[in-house]
């Protein structure tokens, strides 16, 4: 990545925000304002999202294609944390299983931790690996043994263990907190190797986190779905469908409005500028004696927390937990079609590209569809083309190409995106 | 006109310059060797007659032919050929293939290239079968300067054979560099050892600063007061 | 006896299939991964591509009206992975080489591959749909019944699994001459060690990287197509198999073909031995086991569902104790 900065054009934030506040208003007026508030509000979800994958990659170089697997663990959490409890689990056994599963996991964990150390108490070279696997054999055993007997329980008494009713925000800083953990088991395993192996122990671990979370019945329901999620701001019960939305984008406009101002000042400060270098030349910041995975820990941590909370402001807005929901393509690409089209490494590109992407895919899927009904009409019309059956439900993946597409094409035509990275001036 | 000629050459790596207006001649069948502090651009000049850097002004001449940036791939068929500092090996090839490896561009016969190879260098012949990266420094720097032979070059560069070999191992290269140049082959080396080096020089360059600093025949510049008080550390 | 003849069909030739597909998939990455210096994420959807190309080129036949003594996807997979391969140097050529002359930084490229993969997965729901497609067009599948001694129980093979195997074992044993005895094996393998050594050789880096994809592409074809017609063709394939031949390559050390192999038919046998219920194992010695321990009726180590944890873990544990691989490939 080049780092010579490019004279920067000062209108040119203003002639692409301006362009995008004429966007906004032609979508209030063309949809209407309770549906613009909605897309609105998801696309603000989006901003954060983009902004936590934004200096991931734009200031560290980190490669995260496990995004949908920080929002949907973010979602859990924030949902379990915020749900109404479930009376017939705590008068079940339940809560006594999940202590016990809880006790078993961190026996689990600290027997591997054990193994791992062995070494201190004069464990050889040979012993330490059948150590490890002896351990990791016994805390699979444990964990695993305890919850099938716990999960029939829980399902057959309880059908889930339902929430812990506190309040929103809390549930929203869980879920930050949440996603704070797992980014950290992730990155402490692989931000020490190439570059190419986070990409895909992220990629695997999402499909992971999203097979636990569809099949973990006792802990979310599962395929049955949990809902209806408490929000931050009055619900639209009453039917001020416009108020309440408007509230909640209030909400996520202030959010966004506090991250970006702290990353900007973290950007500015000798830690970004420690970030930079190690992205643009590993071996000197090491010769340096930066502690660079130390430093992209951290970086690789506070990104994925700002997915959790993303993810838990995007499912309490949609009201319903649905683990089938995730889907790889709208929570992991699109971010990233997000976050290089606004220009990597610069936030407010990150958060444009955020709001403009997001419009273009909620307007993609009925032009996609009026695409394809043109194509079936003027197709059997034409050339008497017998179009197959389920025809719309291949309109939709038109959107899979496309994103595609314009990864690739932004990779080679504008690698630097419509807002590219300002390089603050050394003092 | 020299048969290796380069003129005013100027070179670096991305924005960085190292080189600036370099000038070099060599005549058919001699050895030059180009010696200097550390960072003072001999191995990027020699990247530069490889095509490996950025030349930025200036051009390099081969027997009369403009060879200046000229693709690496292209230059093995005109006859030059290149041995690195490091990495001048593949370390999970045997010696045998590493040598075929070399011989890449030929499209004849070159079993007799190969034999050949093994009578300069004896202690490759019985390890011909050996994963290169298994041998001992000395025998890998053999590999190396063996592949290059391969293509029966014109015109071989040498980038510090003798480095971390052991004083012993360190003549006995500089013994089989002079009998290659018997053969005819046109060698420009970059010696750390300049002593030793220079003494079977034809010509020698000294560079200071990505500059030429003298230029002479190796003997005279072994007796050169000022060269040996700033470059040979004597 | 029963009991392991169940064994030998639910565990053994189970993983010796997934094994062979997984093998077949991760030799194609890790020659990606050591010449061209990648993480090649499409290479799932190279594999459902491939599966695609067969059904259109068997359906294509099928339409003509032409009678096969064997199924035409039998036949049909031999050109499409020609087709494949050539699909695959076009979509090198057009999505990677410009990055790659620009000296853009790996991760880039790996960017670039994911778009490839959404574009792939894009085309090929578009053309074929989402649902799923027999290979076989509703024609029966023979079924190899090999009779074991001394149990009424017999070894089953479907037709498409012994072609597989077939395929796998010939595969395995052409790579391994071509990388040893030709040419331009040899200047593939010097590429991996070595680039720019290469180059300075005069090895047309050009020809090595075509090659490449020759290799990678028609590989994954067969593997996906041989897939799809054992079970059948779904576009979601990639991402079930996205993992597993990742943790194949890179327990096998990347840019190692061998380690690959046999990374394939280790996460694979991984995969069927710890989704197996082991309580049939048991369950002949009931009789004898002491009243108190009674057998489960599951005892398999992992939860069907879960299959995707098993190359997941099998991946961490080989980045966090050996990144080089078992067999010693690099870090790259």
């Amino acid at each position: 990545m080049a780092t010579t900065a490019a004279p920067r054009l000062p209108g040119r934030d203003i002639l692409v925000f301006a362009i995008l506040a004429v966007i906004i208003v032609g979508v209030y007026a063309a949809q209407g304002s309770v549906y613009s508030t909605r897309v609105f509000v998801e696309a603000g979800c989006y901003a954060i999202l983009a902004l936590g994958l934004n200096i991931q990659w734009g200031y560290a170089g980190l490669f995260n294609v496990g995004i949908m697997g920080f929002i949907a663990a973010g979602a859990a959490t924030s949902m379990i944390a915020t749900f109404p409890s479930n009376p017939a689990f705590w008068a079940s056994d339940g809560p006594v299983l999940i202590v016990g599963f809880i006790i078993r996991l961190a026996l689990g964990v600290l027997l591997i931790v054990f193994a791992n150390l062995s070494h201190h108490v004069g464990a050889g070279p040979r012993l330490k690996p059948l150590l490890i696997a002896i351990a990791i054999a016994a805390a699979w055993i444990m964990v695993t043994t305890h919850v099938e007997p716990m999960a029939r329980e829980i399902e057959g008494k309880a059908t889930w263990i339902g929430g812990f009713g506190l309040p929103v925000f809390a549930g929203w800083l869980l879920a930050a907190v949440v996603a704070g953990l797992i980014a950290w088991f992730v990155g402490k395993v692989c931000l020490g190797l190439r570059a190419d192996y986070l990409a895909i122990a992220t990629l695997g671990f999402a499909q992971i986190i999203k097979t636990f979370l569809k099949n973990a019945d006792w802990l979310t329901k599962g395929t049955l779905t949990v809902s209806p999620l408490p929000w931050p701001v009055p619900r639209p019960e009453a039917g001020e469908f416009l108020l309440s939305r408007a509230l909640y984008l209030s909400l996520v406009a202030v959010l966004i409005v506090l991250i970006y101002l702290a990353l900007e000042r973290a950007y500015r400060a000798p830690w970004g500028r420690m970030m930079r270098a190690i992205r643009d030349n590993e071996e000197a910041a090491e010769a340096m004696g930066k502690d660079v995975n130390r430093r992209r820990l951290e970086i690789f941590v506070f990104g994925c927390m700002l997915m959790g909370l993303g993810g838990a402001m995007l499912i309490h807005f949609a009201s319903v937990f649905d683990p089938a929901g995730f889907i790889d393509l709208n929570h992991t690409f699109l971010v990233w079609v997000m976050v290089i089209l606004g220009g990597s490494g610069n936030n407010r590109g990150a958060i444009f590209g955020a709001l403009l992407v997001y419009i273009i895919w909620t307007m993609s899927a009925p032009v996609a569809s009026w695409l394809f009904d043109q194509i079936r009409t003027y197709g059997d019309a034409w050339f008497g083309w017998q179009a197959p059956a389920d025809l719309d439900s291949r309109a939709l993946q038109m959107r899979v190409f496309v994103i595609g597409l314009t990864i690739t094409l932004v990779l080679r035509l504008a690698p630097r995106g419509v807002l590219p990275e300002e390089i603050p001036h050394k003092q | 006109m020299s048969f290796l000629s380069i003129d005013g050459l100027s070179a670096g790596y991305g924005q960085m310059s190292i080189l600036s207006d370099v000038v070099l001649q060599l005549d058919e069948g001699e050895i030059g060797v180009i010696v200097g502090a550390n960072g003072a651009g001999k191995s990027t000049l020699l990247k530069a007659m490889f095509g490996l850097v950025n030349i930025t002004a200036g051009s390099i001449r081969l027997a009369g032919d403009d060879i200046t940036g000229m693709a690496p791939e292209r230059l093995a068929a005109r006859g030059v050929a290149f041995v690195p500092q490091e990495y001048n090996i593949f370390p999970t090839l045997t010696v045998n293939e590493n040598l075929e490896m070399g011989a890449y561009s030929r499209r004849d016969d070159f079993s007799a290239v190969i034999e050949g190879i093994y009578r300069i260098f004896p202690p490759l012949a019985d390890k011909r079968r050996q994963m290169a990266g298994e041998l001992s420094g000395g025998q890998r720097q053999m590999v190396a300067v063996g592949r290059a032979l391969m293509i029966e070059p014109r015109l071989l560069l040498l980038d510090e054979p003798t480095a971390g070999l052991s004083p012993m191992f360190m003549s006995e290269i500089f013994d089989r560099v002079l009998a290659i140049n018997a053969t005819g082959v046109t060698i420009v080396m970059v010696e750390q050892n300049a002593k030793q080096a220079l003494a079977i020089a034809h010509r020698g360059f000294v560079l200071a600063n990505g500059m030429n600093a003298f230029t002479d025949t190796g003997a005279n510049l072994l007796a050169n007061p000022e060269v040996a008080r700033s470059f040979l550390g004597a | 006896m029963d009991e392991f003849v169940f064994f030998l069909n639910k565990a053994v030739i189970s993983g010796l299939i997934i094994g062979s597909i997984y093998a077949l998939g991760a030799v194609g990455l890790t020659l990606i991964f050591g010449i061209l210096r990648f993480a090649h994420i499409a290479h799932g959807d190279m594999m459902t591509l491939g599966a695609f190309v067969t059904l259109v080129l068997a359906g294509a036949v099928s339409l003509t009206g032409v009678q096969s003594p064997v199924p035409l996807s039998l036949i049909a997979f031999i050109p499409a992975m020609a087709i494949t391969a050539v699909v695959a140097i076009g979509i090198d050529r057009m999505f990677y080489r410009p990055l790659r002359e620009r000296g853009s930084r790996p991760i880039i490229i790996v960017m670039a591959s994911v778009g490839v993969m959404l574009m792939l997965q894009g085309l090929v729901r578009i053309l074929a749909g989402v649902g799923t497609r027999n290979m076989f067009f509703d024609q029966p599948k023979d079924i190899y019944r090999i009779a074991l001694p001394g149990t009424p129980r017999e070894l089953v093979l479907t037709e498409p699994q012994a072609v597989l195997i077939g395929f796998t074992a010939v595969a395995v044993i052409a790579l391994h001459l071509f990388l040893t005895r030709a040419r331009l094996g040899k200047a593939m393998r010097a590429v991996s060690d070595n680039p720019d050594l290469a180059r300075i050789s005069g090895i047309d880096i050009n020809h090595v990287v075509a090659a490449t994809w020759v290799i990678g592409g028609g590989l994954a074809c067969a593997a996906g197509s041989l897939l799809s017609m054992d079970v059948v063709l779904k576009p979601d394939l990639s991402f079930n198999l996205l993992l597993p031949i990742f943790a194949a390559a890179i327990v096998g050390g990347i840019g190692q073909p061998y380690g690959a192999i046999a990374g394939g038919f280790l996460v694979g046998f991984s995969e069927t031995l710890a989704i197996f219920n082991w309580s049939v194992l048991l369950r002949p010695f009931a009789g004898v086991l002491p009243a108190w321990l009674e057998v489960p009726g599951n005892l398999a180590l992992v939860p069907t569902e879960y299959k995707l944890m098993v190359p997941f873990v099998i991946l961490i544990i080989v980045l966090v104790y050996r990144p080089t691989g078992i067999f010693r490939g690099r870090v790259l």
